[in-house]
C-alpha cells in the first residue's frame, strides 16, 4: 500500500516514469486541444484578421499620411492639425451633434410614450407593435425614396396635407428643414426598436407592485413616476446609449434624400468620410476624421456594455 | 337606448369617465401613430400603381384614380432590376450562410474549449464589436482594389463572411446548452467536429435561425457598404441601385416606387411570416 502510493507520488523510479508519461499525455492532449480550438477558429480569425485588424491599423497608419490617388506621403500629425481648424469637419461635428442630440431624446421618448400604451390592454396590440416596428426591419435607403416624395414641396402629400392645418413645411432645398426631414426619417427608422426593448423593460417589472399601489389609490401619473419611471432607468440609459451610437453614424437616409446639402448642412462625419474619401479622393484626410467617429462611438460603446451587463442582472 | 332600467346593470359598475376618455385617446394615439409609421409603405404602394401624370398632380391624392401595372412591367428593362435583385440575394444569402458557418465554429471554440489565448481573444472580439466599421472602408476599399475584387461577388461577400457580434451572440448561447450530452459523447472518442455538428449546432438551431435572419436582414438592406464595393450598375445591390438611379432620373416615380416596392417585399414577408422571433430575438439581445 504505502509502496503504490509512493509510486503514484513519483518517490520510486517507477512512479517517476508513470509521471513524466502522464504529464507528456496531459500535454499532448494539450497540445491537441489547442490546435483543435485554433482549426475551428481559422477561418474566423484569418478573417477578422485581413478585413478588420489589418485595415484598421491601416486606417490607423492612412491618417498620418497625405494618401490620395497619386502619393501616399508620412505627414505626421498634420491631418489631425488640420481638423481642428478645418470649417468643413467643424461643420460635419456640429451636424452630428445636433442630429443625434434631437434624434435621439426624440425617438427615446416615444418609444416610451409608445411602449408604455402597448404595454396596457389595447386590441390590436400586436398589430400596433408589428405596423410601429416594420422601419426597423426595411431599408432605410430604400425607404429614404419614399420619404423624399411623400415631403416634396410640390407633389408630396405631407406638406399638402400639414398646409391644410396650416402648417407650412420646406423642402429639402432649405437648409432648416433638410436637417428636420432628416431627423424626421431618422427616428421614424429605428423608433420601433426602442419601443420593443422598453417593452420588454416593462414586462420585466413585476406586476405585485403595481397591485399595491393600487389599493393605496396611487393615480397613474405617480404609479409612473414613483415606480415605472425609476424601475426603467437601466433600461433608459441602455437605450439612450444604444440609439446615440446609431444616430453617430447616420448616413443612408441622408445620402439618400440630400447627399450632405444644402451647403453641407446636413453633413454628417459619415457622411463627410464618404465625401472626402469616395469622391474627392483625399483619403489620408478622411481617415483622420474616422478616427474622431471611433473615439465618440467607442467611448459609449464602453458605456453600453456596463448598462447591458446589469440589464442581464436585472432581469 | 335611452331606456335601460338602471337597476338591470348594477353588478357591473360604470368605467369611469376620465378612464374611458382615457382609453379613447390611446386608441386615437395608436391610430395615428400607426398610421404616420406606415405612410410610406401605403405610400409607395398605392403610387407604384399610378399612372405617372397622377402622381405629380396638383393637390396630391393618396388613392390612385386608375390603376397601372405597367411601372411593375418596365421595371425589368428600363433598369437592370433582375440583376439588381439577384447581386442582392447572392450578397445577402452569401454572407448569411458562410457567416453562420464561421461563426459558430468560433464561438464553439469560445465555449467549449480550453486553450491558451481564448480570453484575450473573446476581449479582442468584443473590442472589434465596439469599433465603427466605417472607419475600415478607406483602407478595405485600397485592399479590394488590389486584390481586384471591386465589382465581384466575393468583395462583397467575403469581408463580412465573419462578424463579431454573430461570434459574441451564439458563444452566449452555446455556453447556456447543458454539457451532459456532449460529455458522454467525448467519453465514447467523438471528435470535437462530431460534437459539434451532431449535438451542438441542431441544439443551437434556434439561434442559428434568430442570427441568420439578422444576418440576412443587415446585408439585404445596407447601402454604405455596397456603395463602395459595387461601382458598376450590373454589380450593384438593390438599395444602392435604387438610391443612385434616383439621384440620375428624379421624375421617374412609379418606377421607383415600383422598383422600391419589390425591393421592400421579401423583408416584409419575412417579418410577417417570423415576427415573434424577430421581435423577441432583437429585445433580448438588444443588436440590431
Amino acid at each position: 500500500m504505502r509502496g503504490s502510493l509512493e509510486a503514484v507520488a513519483g518517490q520510486t523510479p517507477r512512479g517517476r516514469f508513470r509521471m513524466e508519461l502522464r504529464r507528456l499525455r496531459r500535454s499532448r492532449l494539450y497540445r491537441r486541444r489547442t490546435l483543435t480550438a485554433y482549426a475551428f477558429m481559422l477561418p474566423s480569425l484569418i478573417i477578422l484578421g485581413v478585413f478588420i485588424v489589418w485595415p484598421m491599423a491601416q486606417a490607423l497608419r492612412i491618417s498620418f499620411t497625405d494618401f490620395n490617388v497619386f502619393q501616399s506621403n508620412w505627414v505626421g500629425l498634420e491631418n489631425y492639425r488640420k481638423l481642428l481648424n478645418d470649417e468643413a469637419f467643424h461643420n460635419a461635428l456640429g451636424n452630428t451633434i445636433l442630429y443625434a442630440g434631437i434624434t435621439t431624446p426624440v425617438s427615446v421618448g416615444l418609444a416610451l410614450v409608445f411602449a408604455l400604451l402597448l404595454n396596457r390592454k389595447v386590441r390590436g396590440r400586436e398589430f400596433f407593435r408589428a405596423a410601429i416596428f416594420l422601419p426597423v426591419i426595411t431599408s432605410l435607403a430604400v425607404a429614404a425614396i419614399a420619404w423624399t416624395f411623400l415631403i416634396d414641396p410640390d407633389i408630396g402629400i405631407v406638406p399638402y396635407w400639414l398646409e391644410q392645418i396650416g402648417i407650412q413645411t420646406g423642402g429639402l432645398g432649405e437648409p432648416t428643414w433638410a436637417m428636420i426631414w432628416v431627423i424626421v426619417v431618422g427616428v421614424w427608422k429605428n423608433v420601433g426598436f426602442y419601443t420593443v426593448m422598453y417593452l420588454a423593460g416593462l414586462q420585466g417589472i413585476p406586476r405585485e407592485i403595481y397591485e399595491a399601489a393600487e389599493v393605496d389609490g396611487a393615480t397613474t401619473w405617480t404609479r409612473f413616476r414613483t415606480m415605472t419611471w425609476p424601475l426603467l432607468t437601466n433600461t433608459t440609459m441602455f437605450v439612450f446609449v444604444i440609439a446615440l451610437i446609431a444616430a453617430l453614424q447616420a448616413f443612408d437616409q441622408i445620402f439618400v434624400m440630400t447627399r450632405g446639402g444644402p451647403f453641407f448642412q446636413t453633413e454628417t462625419l459619415v457622411m463627410m468620410i464618404y465625401r472626402l474619401g469616395f469622391s474627392e479622393f483625399q483619403m489620408g484626410y478622411a481617415a483622420a476624421v474616422s478616427w474622431v467617429l471611433v473615439l465618440l462611438v467607442f467611448a459609449l460603446s464602453l458605456l453600453q456594455i456596463r448598462y447591458f451587463n446589469r440589464r442581464l442582472v436585472r432581469y | 337606448m335611452a331606456t335601460i332600467p338602471e337597476a338591470a346593470t348594477p353588478p357591473r359598475p360604470r368605467p369611469d369617465l376620465a378612464l374611458r376618455l382615457l382609453r379613447l385617446t390611446t386608441y386615437l394615439v395608436l391610430g395615428f401613430v400607426a398610421f404616420v409609421v406606415l405612410l410610406p409603405f401605403i405610400w409607395t404602394l398605392l403610387t407604384s400603381f399610378k399612372l405617372e401624370t397622377d402622381i405629380v398632380q396638383y393637390p396630391p391624392e393618396l388613392f390612385p384614380r386608375s390603376l397601372t401595372l405597367e411601372h411593375y412591367s418596365d421595371i425589368w428593362h428600363r433598369i437592370p432590376y433582375a440583376r439588381l435583385l439577384l447581386n442582392t440575394l447572392i450578397f445577402a444569402g452569401g454572407v448569411t450562410i458562410v457567416s453562420l458557418i464561421f461563426d459558430s465554429l468560433t464561438a464553439y471554440a469560445l465555449a467549449r474549449l480550453e486553450f491558451p489565448g481564448r480570453d484575450v481573444l473573446f476581449l479582442a472580439i468584443l473590442v472589434t464589436m465596439m469599433l465603427p466599421f466605417q472607419v475600415t472602408l478607406i483602407p478595405l476599399f485600397s485592399l479590394l482594389t488590389q486584390l481586384d475584387w471591386i465589382n465581384t461577388h466575393q468583395g462583397l461577400i467575403v469581408p463580412r463572411a465573419t462578424n463579431a457580434f454573430g461570434i459574441f451572440f451564439l458563444r452566449q448561447f452555446f455556453i447556456s446548452i447543458p454539457r451532459d450530452l456532449e460529455d458522454a459523447a467525448r467519453v465514447d472518442g467523438a471528435s470535437e467536429f462530431r460534437i459539434y455538428r451532431q449535438i451542438v449546432m441542431p441544439l443551437a438551431l434556434p439561434a442559428l435561425l434568430t442570427l441568420g435572419l439578422f444576418h440576412f436582414m443587415y446585408n439585404w438592406n445596407d447601402l454604405l457598404w455596397p456603395l463602395i464595393v459595387t461601382t458598376d450598375t450590373s454589380m450593384q445591390t438593390l438599395p444602392a441601385g435604387l438610391a443612385l438611379f434616383m439621384g440620375e432620373h428624379v421624375v421617374e416615380y412609379g418606377l421607383l416606387m415600383a422598383g422600391s416596392i419589390l425591393a421592400l417585399l421579401p423583408m416584409i414577408v419575412m417579418f410577417l411570416l417570423v415576427q415573434r422571433k424577430f421581435v423577441e430575438g432583437i429585445a433580448t439581445t438588444g443588436i440590431k
